[in-house]
């Protein structure tokens, strides 16, 4: 039995605040899209691209435009591009953000994107938003000292202040509905294959 | 429609309707049929209330409490309203239901096709077959147990059982055991093997946290004032999601105990993320445990605030007012779920500390043997309610199928209600081409 499901979520909506919330979401186009993609799974396809390129030393410039979805090629308004590379204390020159700390930026701003689609969705007007992101690191493992510490992050820390019109327990639901429904989270609390091939 | 010939098996006889299953569910429907003077059979493949006396492990009891335990016209009538049938009490109580009311039952008659045919169905069996203009699925939603599709990759040094398979402690071996799931099945397994010595380390996804009891009454109790085991399929928003809710976390004990992770790491069992792989003979968990465990923490505390907003607004409703069961115990709220800093990412299988991966990853009702096209893309029936989206088809005992106890004991009652009528209808109709119930 499913005791709890979905009796509570909207104990404090009702119609005539749902009209007044504004977090410039426009949550119509995602019920519709979510219904859209229920009724067209085919349609639900998508292919997220980057392409990038070595400009020096450990500095390279990425580049997204396009990607694949609703059946067709899509484009973004403009290219974004993206330089990296590491800080002077790496011995480099510091031409951009570390690649772990993109990582970063993307979860922070999935997850930032969930708060405020989940608060439109659960009529709560948002003031601020703010997440803090902090990832520990042993470089032993990168540069290869000690076999037993993994490259990559050894947790990550996200901590959010937000400033909303609901209790302290609806922006904590807020938050934990964002992870549940993050991409980025998924990918980076998930094994993900990874094939990378040389043309 | 397709005809088919009747090629294989002789006709064993020709009924309006035929019910696949003689569990609570077929039974009670087999009660309205007969009292709505609908000719029919039930069809059973082991004996009456099979999966209850052989698909179970050793130590279950239900999970509601026996004043739940009702069909209709037959409520339990023991010693011990509060108290959890076992096994061995249910298949008594389900028996008895189906002497009271001289069911029509076929017993050791599987089932092998449903087939439509111009005027009904025809349901093949391995005794004969029948032709009828009507069939009821009450084969039960626990059919078949669900394992996840990298279960190919475990390695062979590890046994690997379903809690279908699973009956007691003894049966598995010694080493440490992974219990996948944390629904009322995960949990349940995972405590009764962690007491009998064993190292247990339980996967946990998204779950429902839930208590024995609140404020002085069976958390049962509460849902059913409440009225939240009655809601409608068709009332909720999203009733796809609501059907996927894994079971919560209750037992039943004759100590009407609460069962929850942290009594479970305090037993030493290991909690770690939902495995989300197995690669190189390792397991992969989550590291998104600490969200499902707030989310759940969440949950239950606003199940709790409507429990107490219920209070306050019914001071004089009856359930207050039951015997040896007051609600004057305060309100209350409970510790946060305790999750280790650093949960565990991975598990070496190859290390040989753990014997058994036991898969409590829920179950899906076996319709293998309905050859008929009504299912989804993802292979499952498609209904409204209850209404098969094919004439003259229905289907019983499904999580959330019609309301939310649905796929309780004393859910049957009133979905049986609802679909007889249906159904009588339809035969009254001459045909049996399906159409919405009314709401209500």
């Amino acid at each position: 039995m499913n005791a709890t499901a979905n009796t509570v979520t909207t104990a404090n909506v009702d119609q005539g605040v749902k009209a007044r919330v504004d977090n410039g979401i426009n949550l119509e186009g995602i019920l519709g899209a979510r219904q859209a993609l229920t009724d067209a799974p085919a349609a639900a396809q998508f292919k997220w691209r980057a392409t990038c390129s070595w400009v020096n030393g450990t500095h390279s410039r990425a580049t997204v435009q396009s990607f694949f979805g609703l059946g067709a090629e899509q484009a973004h308004k403009t290219a974004f591009t993206y330089d990296a590379d590491h800080p002077e204390v790496f011995a480099a020159e510091d031409n951009g953000s570390t690649p772990v700390e993109y990582v970063l930026v993307a979860l922070a701003s999935c997850l930032t994107a969930g708060v405020a689609s989940v608060a439109q969705n659960r009529s709560i007007q948002l003031r601020s938003v703010k997440a803090t992101v902090e990832a520990g690191m042993d470089l032993q493992g990168i540069l290869g000292i000690d076999s037993e510490v993994r490259n990559g992050f050894d947790g990550i820390k996200v901590v959010f202040d937000i400033d909303a019109d609901a209790s302290r327990e609806d922006i904590a639901a807020l938050v934990a509905q964002s992870q549940k429904r993050s991409a980025v989270f998924d990918i980076v609390t998930n094994p993900t294959n990874v094939a990378v091939e040389v043309r | 429609m397709t005809t088919r010939p009747f090629g294989r098996g002789r006709l064993t006889g020709t009924v309006d309707v035929v019910v696949v299953g003689a569990g609570h569910s077929g039974l009670a429907m087999s009660r309205r049929l007969s009292r709505l003077a609908i000719d029919h059979v039930v069809l059973e493949r082991g004996e009456v209330a099979n999966s209850w006396r052989y698909e179970r492990w050793d130590s279950l009891r239900l999970l509601t409490p026996n004043w739940q335990s009702r069909l209709p016209d037959y409520p339990y009538d023991g010693a011990d309203p509060n108290g959890f049938m076992t096994m061995p009490e249910v298949v008594d109580f389900v028996a008895g239901f189906a002497r009271f009311i001289a069911a029509p039952v076929r017993t050791g008659v599987t089932v092998t096709s449903v087939l439509a045919s111009d005027d009904g169905y025809l349901v093949e069996t391995n005794r004969g077959a029948w032709r009828c203009r009507a069939v009821v699925l009450a084969s039960g939603a626990h059919g078949m147990a669900n394992v996840p599709a990298f279960a190919e990759a475990v390695p062979r040094s590890v046994q690997t059982l379903t809690a279908k398979q699973y009956r007691r402690p003894d049966q598995l071996d010694v080493r440490g055991v992974l219990v996948v799931g944390a629904s009322a099945t995960g949990l349940q397994l995972a405590d009764e093997i962690a007491r009998s010595g064993r190292e247990v380390t339980l996967c946990v996804g998204e779950h429902i946290r839930m208590l024995r009891t609140y404020r002085g009454l069976d958390i049962q109790r509460w849902l059913d004032a409440l009225g939240i085991l009655d809601e409608r399929y068709d009332t909720v928003d999203d009733i796809v999601r609501a059907r996927r809710v894994p079971s919560p976390q209750l037992m039943g004990t004759p100590e009407r105990k609460t069962l929850d992770l942290n009594a479970l790491a305090e037993r030493g069992v290991t909690l770690v993320g939902r495995l989300a792989g197995i690669q190189d003979g390792r397991a992969q968990f989550s590291g998104a445990l600490a969200n499902h465990c707030a989310m759940a923490d969440l949950k239950l505390g606003r199940l709790l605030d409507s429990i107490d907003r219920w209070i306050a607004e019914h001071p004089d409703h009856p359930v207050a007012a039951l015997a040896g069961e007051r609600p004057a115990d305060p309100a209350e709220r409970f510790a946060a779920t305790r999750v280790a800093a650093s949960p565990p990412l991975t598990l070496d299988f190859t290390r040989g500390r753990i014997g058994t991966i036991l898969w409590a990853t829920g179950f899906c009702p076996d319709l293998h043997w309905l050859q008929v096209p009504v299912f989804d893309r993802k292979g499952r029936l498609r209904h409204d309610g209850g209404v098969v989206d094919a004439p003259g088809l229905y289907v019983l005992g499904l999580n959330f199928m019609r309301r939310r106890k649905s796929s309780f004991m004393h859910g049957a009652e009133d979905d049986v209600r609802d679909l007889g009528e249906h159904l009588a209808t339809d035969l009254r109709r001459g045909s049996v081409r399906p159409a919405r119930l009314a709401a209500g």
